[in-house]
């Protein structure tokens, strides 16, 4: 591969009008208008110090891009314009350089598919003649187009360099490494470099549809073939069931992304990978390997294991949760309680002023009352689990007297995540949401609770989850007659409960 | 126990590296295969060879030596007290298999990582001659990565480095009380300790190199870290507050955020949701906007909800501007590449492009469109010179005009 690098972006020789003319075009007329555009043949469509070399001569004798059609050798002829010389530059024409990134920027664009590529270049080239600047301007349209070619010829280089799968061959003279890739654009040659540092060592070839290059180590050379089809690849390695092997257990069922994995791995790629073949019983299987992965540890016996513990220590992070500005104003985090195999979980809104002090839920006057609408529904309190959406007392002073405040939704969702954690230690088929707040915090959602009170929810687990008013509610009642009516409510929802948690237990 | 195949060993340890987050094979020193015996290259970019179903690439070969250990850590599929499998690969195994993958060009390189066997200097031993292999015996030239074992004899670990591009220490959890919780073997400031041991190291062997062009490389990639995300009480405040210290104290290059799976045979400590995708996404889009946008952490923090979480339903950054809608509309014409870097929907490149333009044209909504993915998103935060929202970002509606349109995540799937 010749450095044109050099000599287009040094200013010195390049674009000196001295240059003769020479090359691959013919004789040009002298007399009379030009009608026909002048034709410019490469001889490659990556052929980029041939299109230099014209685009020179060209920009040198004054011919302005509307006057040139540029072809390839053996595609189908241009029908209009006709192959003639350029023109002699004329005398006394300045010569001129172009910047470093133009260079950078043509090489790379010239590979693209693009008919119009080596026209859009010859174009800014005439652009850059009158304004040295005018690459600078990414916002021009012209720039805008050339560099939009440029980036996807260089996202094809990077899928090249990513997705050839080299396939093991044993020639008599030893092995041979080959893969079939299908590029997008011209980039075949503009790439050799990468797989020839990459695997100095090894003799290999890469077959496309355009052309093969082949690497001899022995030699160091790299030669052009014609072009190939598939058929022409070798059709398996042996290797390629160990690198299934491999893909298939690096992915993690439980993060299912597919619109991710395409836009990086687009389906037109798929065909010469081996491991392709296994995206569609991974994704097909994907939501049944989750669920079988957390059923059993559902599933899992519990004596013996470390549940105790679990909470134990929960309980104990709980302790310093900083997940909300709560923590300055309480005492202490009052955090849930009753057996870990609990059949049926209380959520209620918040500890109040004694359940601060007494760091246990449900033991003030809301308590109380709890506990005798729990006994009269015939539930054993000691065989539950009670538990507060908001694990900190939220107050505000009125003399020496705290007041219970409502804590918002933010804190709600702060909170959250340890009543999430209770419940994952417990795996309560019940749960009570006591009130709004713990409906809140169960649910993610506002509910209300004369509504969702006739039925139960389902939970993000699959579990039930019933709705009912929290005991505070009771509490504050101003009419006598009201009063009771609501509290015989309760009471009707706890032994519905109680049914529920009866029938839940014996199917 | 019947004798395992290198397939059905490959088949245990892949799957017990798959909660790892990293698989990046970018930023190390530029080298190739030229003028040696062996093969690879790395140029500076990683490439990722194949994407798996759940959106990750694959760019190395990314195992556990063994999946045994004699921890047990809670949120770790190979902690003692699971029931998974156990396999064991020998260090030539791994080699050979690391040799035969990449002269198919399936992978850039290894990242090897290894539960606890025996001691943690065997272990680490056992990780060091695996890379010690594949550099001096097979003059491999390609991409290495190290877990490192954070009690392991400082000599074990700086072996570590020179034959390594990047080496890590997992910090594991966000919070002190979530590492004791789940962590119970391991300390915070065991951990800390190691990483500061290696900040330490590779500074060395940064100047060495600049004193001896024949000094050899040290961990050129730098050293990265992971933290699990959902399993302890961590707000996303905590975690962002957390990861930029560790930016600072341990000049990391990555800090990767890995959303906790739910496991098989998974610890009762844990939740069993799924992971929380979203959150994760939201976390690495924060760190984007501290290490490439100018964010303080205090400020992606400000962008958050006052639970400490930042919203799942768009961008911190478009969070951040809705919160603090005095610093806009931004001038596209005249504003500094800091305040320019501030609109949502503006990245790096395309700030970069129009500074470079600005100089040549005043820039209309239409070229400001030429540069960026939807102008639609960025129309609301910016003046140009046709262009002027009208009061736009007083308007109490600007999030639902302007937010995405699909749910993101079922966080209720059945």
């Amino acid at each position: 591969m010749s450095d044109a690098n050099g000599r287009f972006g040094n200013s010195a020789d390049l674009f000196d009008s001295r240059l003769g003319l020479g090359g691959k075009a013919g004789v040009l007329l002298p007399d009379g208008p030009q009608i026909d555009p002048l034709k410019i043949t490469l001889d490659q469509p990556d052929d980029f110090d041939g299109w230099r070399e014209a685009a020179r001569e060209l920009v040198l004798a004054g011919v302005p891009p509307m006057s040139v059609v540029w072809q390839v050798a053996g595609d189908d002829g241009e029908l209009f314009g006709s192959e003639g010389a350029v023109p002699p530059a004329a005398g006394g024409e300045p010569m001129f350089s172009v910047p470093k990134p133009f260079i950078d920027l043509a090489k790379a664009a010239i590979c693209h598919s693009e008919p119009q590529r080596f026209a859009l270049l010859y174009s800014l080239l005439w652009k850059l003649k009158a304004n040295r600047r005018a690459l600078e301007d990414r916002a021009d349209p012209l720039v805008d187009r050339l560099e939009k070619l440029a980036k996807e010829v260089h996202r094809d280089a990077h899928k090249m360099h990513a997705f050839v799968r080299f396939r093991e061959v044993e020639e008599g003279d030893g092995t041979r490494f080959v893969a079939f890739f299908e590029p997008d654009h011209h980039i075949v040659r503009r790439e050799a470099g990468f797989f020839v540092r990459r695997f100095t060592t090894m003799r290999w070839s890469i077959l496309t549809p355009e052309l093969s290059i082949h690497w001899d180590p022995a030699t160091e050379s790299l030669t052009e073939g014609p072009g190939a089809t598939r058929a022409d690849a070798p059709d398996g390695d042996p290797l390629e069931e160990t690198w299934r092997t491999y893909y298939a257990n690096i992915f993690n069922p439980a993060r299912l992304k597919v619109k991710a994995m395409l836009k990086e791995m687009p389906k037109k790629y798929w065909r010469n990978m081996p491991e392709t073949a296994l995206v569609a019983p991974l994704i097909a299987g994907a939501r049944a390997r989750e669920l079988e992965m957390i059923e059993k540890a559902q599933a899992a016996p519990r004596t013996g294991g470390n549940i105790e513990g679990a909470w134990a220590a929960l309980r104990q992070e709980a302790m310093s949760c900083t997940r909300c500005d709560l923590f300055r104003c309480g005492t202490q985090t009052v955090f849930g309680e009753g057996p870990l195999d609990a059949r049926i979980f209380f959520v209620g809104e918040q500890p109040g002023d004694q359940e601060d002090l007494a760091g246990r839920p449900f033991v003030g006057p809301a308590g109380q009352l709890f506990d005798a609408a729990l006994e009269k529904a015939g539930i054993e309190r000691s065989t539950t689990y009670v538990t507060n959406a908001v694990k900190h007392f939220k107050f505000v002073l009125r003399g020496k007297k705290r007041i219970h405040s409502k804590p918002d939704t933010a804190e709600i969702e702060a909170c959250r995540w340890w009543q999430e954690q209770e419940r994952a230690i417990v795996r309560p088929p019940l749960t009570v949401a006591l009130g709004a707040t713990a409906a809140r915090s169960l649910t993610g959602k506002t509910l209300t609770i004369t509504k969702a009170r006739e039925a139960p929810l389902t939970l993000a687990d699959g579990s039930e989850c019933w709705v009912t008013v929290h005991p505070s509610f009771l509490l504050r009642i101003p009419k006598e007659e009201r009063r009771r009516e609501e509290r015989a409510r309760f009471v009707e929802d706890l032994r519905r409960i109680r049914a529920r948690s009866e029938e839940l237990a014996a199917a | 126990m019947a004798q395992l195949d290198t397939r059905e060993k490959l088949a245990i340890l892949a799957d017990a590296a798959k909660y790892d987050a990293s698989c990046a094979s970018s930023g190390t020193s530029k080298r190739n295969s030229a003028g040696g015996k062996g093969l690879g290259s790395t140029e500076g970019s990683g490439i990722c060879h194949a994407y798996a179903p759940d959106g990750r690439c694959i760019s190395l070969l990314k195992i556990l030596l063994t999946n045994s250990c004699v921890f047990n850590c809670h949120y770790c599929i190979n902690r003692k007290s699971s029931n998974v499998r156990r396999a064991r690969f020998t260090a030539q195994e791994v080699v050979q298999l690391t040799l035969a993958f990449y002269k198919r060009n399936y992978i850039e390189g290894l990242f090897l990582s290894s539960g606890i066997i025996k001691s943690s200097n065997y272990t680490m031993e056992q990780l060091v001659e695996v890379a010690r292999s594949l550099r001096e015996d097979h003059d491999f030239r390609g991409y290495i990565h190290l877990k490192t074992i954070p009690d392991a004899d400082p000599e074990l670990v700086r072996m570590a480095g020179l034959y390594a591009d990047r080496v890590s220490i997992n910090v594991e959890l966000p919070t002190v009380p979530g590492l004791k919780r789940l962590a119970p073997e391991k300390s915070a400031g065991q951990i800390e300790g190691a990483m500061l041991g290696m900040k330490g190291a590779i500074e060395d062997g940064r100047d060495a190199k600049k004193k001896y062009k024949s000094a050899p490389s040290f961990a050129p990639a730098g050293q990265s870290t992971q933290m699990i995300v959902g399993a302890d009480a961590a707000t996303d405040s905590d975690i962002v507050v957390k990861a930029s210290t560790l930016y600072d104290r341990f000049s990391l290059r990555r800090v990767y955020y890995s959303a906790f799976s739910p496991i098989p045979d998974a610890s009762a400590v844990l939740p069993l949701q799924r992971p929380p995708l979203m959150r994760e996404h939201r976390l690495y889009q924060s760190d984007w906007l501290m290490r490439f946008y100018g964010f303080k952490p205090e400020e992606v923090v400000s962008a958050a909800e006052p639970d400490g979480m930042l919203p799942l339903d768009i961008d911190p950054k478009l969070a951040w501007a809705l919160k603090f809608r005095e610093y806009f509309p931004v001038d596209v014409n005249r504003a500094s590449r800091e305040q320019l870097l501030r609109v949502p929907g503006l990245g790096t490149k395309a700030v970069d492009r129009i500074l470079r333009s600005r100089r040549f044209r005043t820039f209309s909504l239409d070229d400001v469109a030429r540069l960026t993915v939807s102008v639609a998103k960025i129309r609301p935060f910016i003046v140009t010179s046709d262009w002027r929202p009208t009061l736009l970002t007083d308007r109490a509606d600007l999030k639902r005009w302007i937010k995405p349109e699909k749910s993101q995540l079922e966080l209720f799937a059945a």
